[in-house]
């Protein structure tokens, strides 16, 4: 302990570089780092809420651009950019890491790995979502399945090591997860027939520590919930960043769809554990509780939402919880020590589920299944949410959520396993344009109950952040960054990027002044009070 | 691109293929690839997919900068079934138009006064959609139902937004603007009226804001046109298939 309390004293008096950039230490307290962003959501309990409060209701509406990063290459950028002592750590699509000044944009190192000709991304665009940052080392996955450690000042190889086969589906998206000394990494592929796994890899060597599989093997419990050989092409992708509670030594991460998405009947049962939460002791992998949301899914309600964790007293005494708005439309609360359902909750329009039991199991209406005719349900399969951010302010307790209110005809197809292909049996013809349209839901966080809506255009693919300022930030489809008001939703400020904003914003200070970042077409704007 | 398997497909497969088309496809190809919001299908000719491999390709990657949207929900099998129903719509015997194309320009140049709100061939003017192209993008029937009610449209644009949408609004100082959508974000909104002016508001400042989405800024030719002269419009204007 008390070391960690000289750190911040150290990094004052002894010149920068000399030190490990970001030890373990720095991670376990990154909420009380305002200046700083290190780590996709923030901090371990993901709330995606930064403490500065320079940019206020008050004066947001004279926020500017301070400077523009533009990639290198075109596509679409989903990443979180990572913060510290002024560096700024972006991944660009397909596979590449930028380290820029974050004083003035400039760029310090740019590392990029070829990819094969024959890359597959079966089921998802060629997008990364962000690097994981411990010591000195910048963790990175790339997709061809490759976790790769590179030194943080000069973008050099550190180790590169292969955990799966891209030729069988397996790719990384998601930005890792560093713990003490590892380094956890989850894999996309669930359009593909995986079988899904965690990984947790040793941060100096690259050497993998331990591997939970998603969908268990003969003999593992929840094997049982697979019909057959099904399990083996049973999907449970993990392919977004999850949350950790140091105390209980806790990860807490979303597991996918189970495949083929909207065929299932090879594989009757709950298909465990996909479209689940699953809490890992994070020194062995092993599982200590599951909670599934969607048993059987054929929506492709993949439970890779962010689980935000928080404390609170619920139902008669204070614990420790978990609270996550899930792509099939509810919002749940459960106690992340154990497990139990506490809460759940529609947030969207949803027509599959009468409501959920007293376990949180949903009661499921009749013949809302896909059906070679096309079945119209609530949500469309890109679900009430996705894998973009929601955010947590403990100043307003209000849980802000971007939701997608979109339906869609649901098709069940064709399902043939062959390696390296789409495994998905059926699809869907969503209702778009004016039929569809977004918002920004402000929940209370302890009853899910709905404070306030703002109105967006389009069903949004942007994440949000809360700030102490009393602002939350988000994005559109349409190119728009934007403030509103944290107590009321009202819009404060508005900004037109020229293009669609896929991934969530940051905050961030350096040299006394507050910085707000976010990602939108092939670029990162990085935005400041004059 | 594998060998095209159209000409080995059984019956079975032709059928599968009819039923993925009319769930994938007819909203803009038509029941029977008749052609609505997309181009008609029963041609033994297409113009994009000069051969199987060219059909198939088009199916699996649709047609950038067009309407036609890649899929991804049909394994490679069921493209295949798909491009053999298609081909095999045009193997049916095809039935001609019943205007005269001759006399429908001559309408669409005097009578229907088209010009003062279409280009064709970079002639008249541009309020409406450039209709120089129009026969290889909309099939006959949705023509038709666009010249007897307009307001009927359903065409849709590559994000899914109904095209040629019409917002009235009241503006800050209390005037009345009713005019096309030509873009619309969470903040703002461009319109263009029936003068081909150019309006941008902020929303949060307009008074009022109406969508009519059966509304739309071109007449009915119901009553202009006797429905001969309607039918000879339609074979005029299936017959713009864009410049050579």
């Amino acid at each position: 302990m008390r070391g960690v309390n000289l750190l911040p004293l150290l990094l004052v008096l002894v010149p920068r570089g000399v030190f490990a950039q970001v030890p373990y230490e720095r991670l376990l307290r990154a909420e009380s780092e305002s200046g700083n962003w290190l780590t996709y959501s923030g901090s371990y309990r993901s709330q995606r809420f930064s403490t500065l409060k320079q940019i206020t209701p008050e004066n947001v509406a004279r926020l500017r651009p301070a400077w523009v990063y533009q990639n290198r290459e075109p596509g679409l950028i989903e990443a979180t950019p990572l913060v510290v002592d002024g560096v700024m750590y972006v991944t660009e699509p397909p596979s590449a890491v930028t380290a820029l000044d974050v004083r003035s944009g400039s760029r310090l190192w740019r590392w990029s790995r070829p990819l094969p000709r024959d890359v597959r991304t079966l089921g998802f665009p060629p997008v990364n979502r962000g690097v994981a940052l411990l010591d000195e080392t910048v963790f990175v996955g790339t997709l061809d399945a490759h976790l790769v450690a590179l030194d943080a000042k000069s973008g050099a190889v550190r180790w590169d090591k292969v955990i799966a086969d891209n030729a069988t589906g397996y790719a990384i998206t998601g930005a890792p997860l560093a713990l003490n000394g590892k380094v956890i990494v989850g894999t996309s592929g669930g359009e593909a027939g995986i079988r899904g796994f965690l990984d947790a890899y040793d941060a100096k060597t690259g050497e993998r520590l331990w591997r939970f599989w998603t969908i268990p093997g003969p003999g593992e419990a929840g094997h049982e919930t697979w019909a057959g050989d099904s399990w083996k092409t049973g999907a449970g992708a993990t392919w977004v960043t999850g949350s950790y509670d140091p105390e209980l030594n806790l990860l807490y991460w979303g597991i996918g769809n189970p495949g083929p998405d909207w065929n299932g009947d090879a594989r009757a049962g709950d298909n465990l554990y996909t479209c689940s939460v699953v809490a890992l002791d994070a020194s062995s992998g092993e599982r200590k509780w599951h909670f599934q949301f969607t048993p059987h899914d054929t929506h492709d309600w993949d439970s890779n939402q962010v689980p935000v964790l928080l404390e609170g007293i619920v139902a008669g005494r204070q614990r420790k919880l978990l609270a996550t708005a899930n792509r099939n439309a509810f919002y749940y609360m459960l106690d992340r020590e154990t497990g139990e359902f506490l809460l759940g909750t529609p947030y969207a329009r949803q027509t599959w589920a009468k409501a959920l039991d007293e376990r949180g199991r949903p009661i499921v209406i009749p013949n809302t299944e896909p059906s070679l005719e096309g079945t119209l349900a609530y949500p469309s399969l890109q679900g009430a949410t996705n894998w973009f951010s929601p955010s947590y302010s403990p100043l307003t307790g209000l849980f802000y959520v971007p939701v997608r209110e979109m339906g869609a005809y649901y098709f069940k197809g064709e399902a043939k396993y062959v390696p390296g292909t789409e495994f998905m049996g059926g699809g869907e013809q969503p209702l778009l344009g004016d039929e569809a349209y977004g918002a920004v839901r402000a929940l209370d966080v302890f009853t899910g109950k709905l404070k306030w809506e703002f109105r967006l255009h389009s069903p949004p693919w942007s994440g949000v952040l809360s700030t102490a300022g009393g602002l939350v930030f988000g994005g559109t489809n349409e190119g728009n960054l934007f403030a509103l008001d944290a107590e009321t939703g009202k819009a404060l400020w508005d900004f037109q990027t020229g293009g669609a904003v896929r991934s969530n914003p940051v905050s961030f200070s350096v040299d006394g002044r507050q910085y707000v970042a976010a990602t939108a077409g092939f670029s990162v704007f990085v935005f400041a009070l004059p | 691109m594998a060998q095209s398997p159209i000409s080995s497909q059984t019956p079975d497969d032709l059928e599968r293929g009819r039923r993925l088309f009319e769930r994938q496809c007819a909203r803009c190809h038509g029941m029977r690839g008749a052609g609505g919001t997309g181009p008609a299908l029963t041609s033994s000719v297409l113009s994009r997919a000069p051969d199987d491999p060219a059909l198939f390709s088009v199916i699996k990657e649709g047609i950038r900068g067009s309407e036609m949207p890649p899929t991804w929900q049909m394994i490679d099998r069921e493209i295949w079934q798909v491009a053999g129903y298609v081909r095999s719509l045009g193997r049916q015997v095809q039935v001609a138009l019943p205007g005269d194309p001759e006399r429908g320009q001559r309408l669409y140049e005097t009578k229907g006064q088209c010009v003062l709100c279409h280009i064709v061939r970079g002639r008249g003017s541009s309020l409406g959609p450039d209709l120089t192209g129009i026969g290889a993008r909309r099939g006959p029937d949705h023509l038709r139902s666009m010249l007897l009610n307009p307001g009927a449209s359903k065409a849709r644009d590559s994000s899914g937004y109904l095209q040629f949408f019409v917002i009235s609004v009241v503006t800050p100082d209390g005037r009345e603007v009713r005019g096309l959508r030509i873009n619309e974000d969470t903040f703002t909104l461009q319109l263009r009226d029936a003068d081909n002016r150019l309006y941008s508001f902020r929303k949060q400042d307009l008074k009022e804001l109406k969508r009519d989405s059966s509304g739309s800024l071109m007449p009915s030719y119901k009553t202009v046109f006797s429905p001969t002269e309607i039918d000879d419009l339609i074979a005029y204007l299936a017959s713009l298939r864009g410049e050579r």
